[in-house]
């Protein structure tokens, strides 16, 4: 028997590596960035905490379309708030990617290249004011549920970035809620702006929790992870419960003959949603899949300049 | 799933919190609780226009960088541009505030219905020959170089003034300074920083800083010359003359741009104070359709 050689230490096998990886799942306990995690674990991180931050990201951009209008000063402040919290999290969270080993800039190329996805949610154009209240209730809303459960993921840094994000989040939505209160008691061009808005973001909200559950494929590997904690249906089911008596105190009526409440099962039963037009722009076929990218690369091409500036002035005095 | 839950439920009995409500973004009257009374022996309508000069600079300078949001080189400028715009929003709605208080509101009360405060009836419902900007702060952003050296030389004006305004007689005026010189103090230091890395950065950066200055240092020439109504006021002890900052904008100006190996270009021949007195280009009205166009077209409704 020889004693094991003090040169050349033995790394742990893969195998005591996975074991210890499940350990801390099963335990419910965080993955850190220095832990050993499984390539395929890492990979699906990066991708959904990318596809987060870009939706953070180009999700500035239908409500910043009302920034330079908006209606009031507070609105304004408001908005612009807003506007700028989001940029906070997409920070936070391609900081969250950082620690996977991805680079921003390089997250950023792939989503100006279309290798990476976003929120198909943020493809739909912003027509009038209500909309801005609309998507704080709505689409903030429709976040919330999809992010509040990742607060417990089993990737530290995600879950710490998520507490963040979603104390931010539900204040966006409230004030968005909050708006729309504000105009439904206001003109009837204001109330009809609401339903207006309400009618076309109600079902895109809904394609926000993603494919139904027999169409997505890597809910369970995610589930199984810690890093996806309830299926799509079952978020999206909470989503329609949560937002049918809080479109009946605001008074708009929800677009979907369909709707209506299922004494049996305690939930609200809805309407078939449109997976064609869900794939359509998923898929880059979006109302303002184009104009959100085009804007983002505008940013980056015709700003690159600055970056090199920054760069070179920091070589040169060491800052 | 409690926690879950109670973030969402939050929602619909979320009216009565107030203190939830990021600063700035209240219901309330911005002046709120403040003692508006008019010092002694001024004329009510001389601190309501100057407080509309003040306001007026940082409404529109707000708007321009507001341009930026979506369009910045880097996240963090995004955030930059945002914050700054913000500060400045406050301070444009507390002196539009201000303004109202003392009766000033020109023509804009004859278009904003009696539930629109004073505030958004001066910003959304007077025209352009009613605002009292400065040319420096209506002007195009142009690029990247040009919107910084345009701040650094607004925010090197503004906290000059501001500085000195913290002594107003005018108790509204002297808070209003005393809260924006902390928030002017780090906008100029953002912008200096940037004119430093653009001026001393890369050939192209140096190249458009200079063309950048070029092209705001023309606008420079009206910003030192009072009006009547700075003059008035300023002899009661309640605002600031301008040419009494000059020097020491020219000084910081020509520090910070030394530093960044720029050229610090010729200061223009004073003029008359034109953007003060409500004349303005054309870049003025175009700004100002977008801003109102939206309050003006439901002017009975309540935002």
């Amino acid at each position: 028997m020889s004693a094991p050689s003090l040169d050349r230490p033995t790394a742990p096998d893969e195998k005591a590596l996975q074991d210890q990886f499940d350990a801390t799942l099963a335990a419910d306990h965080r993955i850190e960035p220095r832990d050993w995690m499984p390539e395929g674990y890492r990979k699906t991180l990066i991708r959904q905490v990318a596809q987060h931050a870009h939706s953070e990201i180009i999700g500035m951009q239908p409500e910043g379309d009302w920034l330079l209008a908006a209606p009031s000063l507070r609105r304004k402040a408001v908005l612009l708030a807003k506007v700028q919290d989001e940029a906070g999290h997409g920070l936070y969270l391609y900081s969250a990617a950082e620690t996977l080993g991805a680079d921003r800039a390089d997250l950023t190329d792939k989503l100006i290249e279309g290798t990476q996805k976003y929120s198909s949610i943020f493809n739909y154009p912003t027509l009038t004011y209500a909309d801005v209240g609309v998507i704080g209730w709505l689409v903030d809303g429709a976040a919330i549920c999809n992010q509040v459960p990742l607060c417990r993921s089993s990737y530290g840094p995600y879950a710490r970035a998520m507490i963040r994000v979603c104390k931010e989040e539900s204040f966006h939505q409230r004030q968005g809620y909050e708006l729309l209160m504000t105009m439904m008691r206001g003109t009837d061009e204001q109330r009809a702006m609401v339903q207006d808005a309400v009618d076309r973001w109600w079902w895109p909200s809904l394609m926000m929790f993603g494919p139904p559950d027999d169409d997505s494929p890597n809910t369970a590997q995610s589930m199984a992870w810690g890093i996806k904690r309830h299926t799509n249906d079952e978020l999206r089911q909470r989503f329609v419960d949560m937002s049918v008596p809080q479109a009946e105190v605001l008074g708009v009526t929800l677009p979907d003959p369909e709707l209506c409440y299922d004494a049996a099962t305690g939930h609200h039963r809805f309407g078939q949603l449109d997976w064609d037009e869900f794939k359509r722009v998923i898929a880059g076929d979006g109302p303002m899949n184009a104009v959100r990218i085009a804007r983002r690369r505008a940013a980056r091409d015709d700003n690159a300049w600055v970056v090199e500036a920054a760069t070179a002035y920091a070589e040169k005095h060491g800052a | 799933m409690a926690h879950e839950e109670t973030v969402y439920d939050a929602l619909t009995n979320a009216h009565d919190d107030a203190g939830h409500w990021a600063f700035g973004t209240g219901f309330d009257d911005p002046l709120a609780g403040v003692d508006t009374t008019v010092p002694d022996g001024v004329d009510p309508a001389d601190l309501g226009v100057y407080c509309l000069m003040l306001g007026d600079d940082a409404l529109v300078l707000a708007q321009r960088l507001t341009e930026w949001m979506t369009n910045a080189p880097e996240l963090e400028e995004e955030v930059a541009f945002g914050n700054i715009a913000l500060d400045l929003l406050g301070q444009a709605r507390l002196l539009l505030a201000r303004a109202g208080s003392t009766g000033v509101l020109g023509r804009s009360r004859t278009l904003a219905t009696g539930s629109i405060p004073d505030e958004d009836a001066l910003a959304y419902f007077r025209d352009a020959d009613e605002f009292r900007n400065t040319a420096l702060v209506e002007a195009p952003n142009g690029d990247f170089a040009q919107t910084m050296i345009r701040l650094l030389v607004a925010t090197t004006v503004r906290l000059a003034v501001f500085a000195r305004l913290r002594g107003s007689r005018d108790p509204v005026l002297a808070a209003i300074a005393a809260k924006g010189v902390h928030e002017l103090t780090y906008h100029r230091d953002h912008a200096a920083r940037w004119v430093l890395r653009l001026g001393d950065g890369t050939a192209e950066s140096s190249r458009r800083a200079r063309a950048g200055a070029a092209a705001v240092w023309p606008l420079t020439a009206e910003l030192f010359t009072a009006t009547d109504v700075e003059a008035r006021l300023t002899t009661l002890g309640v605002a600031v003359d301008p040419v009494d900052v000059r020097d020491e904008v020219r000084g910081v100006l020509t520090t910070v741009l030394e530093r960044a190996t720029l050229t610090v270009p010729a200061w223009p021949a004073e003029t008359p104070p034109r953007g003060r007195q409500g004349v303005h280009g054309p870049e003025l009205a175009d700004l100002l359709a977008t801003l109102q166009g939206l309050a003006r077209q439901h002017p009975a409704a309540t935002w």
